[in-house]
């Protein structure tokens, strides 16, 4: 074959050449970040005066969008290898009542009770992806199970042994504990006195914390949806792993003929999802010094949202992490950002109907000029 | 004649009460394409899965590299250097070319003691590759699902010699294809040939098989008509075989010889 001909069967004179724009467009991230600069320009332009963009109110839309970060990565590598977890916020919940179970009630130290937390969560986890992979039944049927089974073992758990479905102490309980700050904790502490020492950051004009900042450092929370996020970006994008999440995803049986481990990938991927729920437990518990039995309630769909704005496909075999922590970012910001402009809470609700729509629509167009397809 | 690479003898494969495979021998030779022919239901693919460790055969023997050989796995038979393409399933269209090409064979590099893939070497390798098989890409980042069906095969027959195979099974590669993907396609076999490797090639489409086809292997109803050799046989006789001498020689008049 002559080399003219090579160069021909690359240029097919009936495709045109793709427009760096719309080469620009063709990134599932795309979305979220029309998405972020539109919420920030409307808040900045309704809210600005409300003390929405002042440092105590970025920690407070700060520390929402974190939680939502937090169970979206987890649910985004869920999601980019195939599969769904539904029972992200029953597991919120459980994590919960299992660390002020062990810890308040039964007087464990705090430390065993987290552990504790952990290794029952990702062992549920770990049983959702075992039954999905052994069945071969949709991800959706087996956790809409796990989110039912979840909860009421959760409340039941509550109830027989504390009469109650929520289980106050755990900050007295957590009291010196060395594990405990990971979660509880806050960071940074000195540089919001240095700021406020300079004037940056407000301090408190009176009761017994005059003098001090009013933020007083960086919530451990915030610390943990940064870390994930880093990580869970890199090992997609910059890892032979994050290629078999890919792979998995996008087409199991063709990843499995050339050797990739589908079933490992994907069971790992259900563990971290529920790792993901009791990191978010854990900083709640410690944050309000409670469990309750209700806690969590919805979070899955909110985490499934935040991905999807992102820009996965719920079909799988695309999406990122960047994406999803936009998708938090944006929910946070709205959600805040509504109380801060003194509008009705409750059309926060018709808002994430509407922008989950309006993502899913986009996200079909981005795959059809990928995959081609008409 | 060089030494068979892989030789099936007397293969049998019952499943249950079907009898899918009767006493089926072939053998490959390195640098040749041999051509399996058949009509639907005439075992093809319960044989190709043989070879390729997917099954296990009931009765017969095979040997590959002229030692006896026993694949648990389809896996071992990969890592021995047998590699199956098939049609549906070679490629995700969702990800791009480089990390379709190297899925499941990831390079890696080590920073600070931890493995990262290395996307800079996949890029390249996958370019290069994908230059000698005569795909020009837009970039190695571009999704497999806006190469055409052609292409996608051939990068899959690419990925698969990449990797070291020394036996490449081409599962009815050709038979979704429209007639200049498919000339691209039988192109690719003929440099995979050339290269040494030993083809075999899965088709019901008689033409296809006698474009590239050295050696010609017909089954019908899970036993073997035999097998000739290029030149010995006229596309008529190949026909005549698949269709186990049946009405098709009446068929062949009204048709005017399409089939």
């Amino acid at each position: 074959m002559s080399d003219q001909s090579v160069s021909d069967i690359g240029r097919d004179e009936r495709i045109k050449e793709t427009s760096r724009l719309r080469k620009a467009l063709v990134r599932p991230e795309l979305g979220s970040i029309c998405g972020a600069i539109l919420v920030f320009v409307f808040f900045l332009l309704v809210a600005r005066d409300s003390g929405m963009f002042a440092v105590d109110g970025i920690m407070n839309w700060g520390v929402v969008t974190a939680q939502f970060a937090i169970i979206a990565v987890g649910a985004c590598l869920l999601m980019i290898s195939g599969e769904f977890d539904l029972s992200v916020g029953s597991m919120i919940g459980f994590s919960g009542i299992v660390i002020a179970l062990l810890s308040v009630t039964w007087g464990l130290p705090m430390w065993f009770a987290i552990l504790v937390a952990f290794a029952v969560a990702m062992s549920i986890g770990w049983l959702n992806g075992y039954l999905v992979i052994k069945t071969g039944l949709p991800s959706f049927i087996v956790t809409l199970a796990f989110l039912y089974i979840l909860r009421g073992l959760t409340i039941f758990i509550a109830i027989s042994t504390t009469n109650k479905t929520i289980i106050g102490g755990v900050r007295d309980a957590a009291e010196g504990d060395w594990l405990a700050p990971l979660f509880g904790g806050k960071v940074l502490k000195g540089l919001f006195v240095w700021l406020a020492d300079i004037g940056l950051v407000d301090t408190f004009v009176a009761g017994n914390l005059a003098g001090q900042p009013v933020v007083e450092g960086i919530p451990m929370l915030i610390v943990w949806a940064i870390a994930l996020i880093v990580f869970a970006h890199i090992l997609l994008t910059r890892t032979k792993f994050g290629n078999w999440i890919f792979a998995s995803g996008g087409d199991a049986q063709a990843a499995r003929y050339t050797g990739v481990p589908v079933n490992r990938v994907k069971i790992l991927m259900f563990i971290f999802t529920a790792f993901c729920a009791t990191v978010f437990a854990t900083c709640q518990v410690m944050e309000f010094g409670s469990a309750a039995a209700d806690r969590g309630l919805l979070k899955e769909f909110e985490a499934i949202i935040s991905v999807v704005i992102g820009g996965a496909l719920l079909t799988g075999g695309y999406g990122s992490v960047i994406g999803a922590a936009l998708g938090a970012l944006i929910f946070g910001v709205v959600q805040q950002g509504l109380f801060f402009a003194g509008v009705e809470s409750s059309l926060f609700r018709v808002f994430l109907g509407t922008i989950l729509l309006l993502a899913v629509i986009l996200n079909t167009y981005i795959r059809r000029m990928i995959t081609g397809e008409k | 004649m060089t030494e068979p690479i892989i030789q099936m003898k007397d293969i049998e494969k019952h499943f249950g009460a079907v009898i899918a495979l009767a006493g089926v021998s072939m053998d490959v030779v390195p640098g040749e394409c041999h051509c399996l022919l058949g009509d639907n239901g005439a075992g093809k693919s319960t044989f190709i899965k043989t070879m390729s460790g997917v099954h296990k055969p009931t009765k017969g023997e095979i040997f590959f590299e002229g030692k006896p050989m026993n694949f648990d796995r389809p896996r071992d038979a990969i890592a021995a250097g047998i590699a199956t393409v098939y049609q549906d399933l070679a490629m995700i269209p969702l990800m791009s070319v480089s990390r379709n090409f190297f899925m499941g064979n990831e390079p890696t590099k080590k920073i600070a003691g931890l493995s990262f893939f290395d996307h800079k070497h996949a890029n390249d390798v996958t370019m290069e590759e994908m230059r000698k098989m005569g795909i020009n890409l837009r970039g190695p980042d571009q999704a497999v699902g806006t190469l055409s069906g052609g292409e996608r095969q051939t990068v899959a027959i690419a990925r698969a010699v990449h990797f070291g195979a020394k036996i490449l099974i081409l599962d009815e590669p050709t038979s979704a294809l429209g007639v200049r993907q498919t000339s691209n396609v039988l192109a690719t076999i003929d440099k995979v040939r050339s290269q040494g490797v030993a083809v075999v090639f899965i088709t019901h489409n008689v033409r296809h098989a006698l474009a590239v086809g050295d050696r010609f292997t017909v089954l019908d109803r899970g036993k073997t008509l035999g097998t000739a050799k290029r030149g010995e046989i006229t596309p008529e006789e190949l026909q005549d075989m698949m269709a186990g001498g049946r009405e098709l020689a009446t068929l062949e008049g009204s048709l005017g010889g399409t089939v």
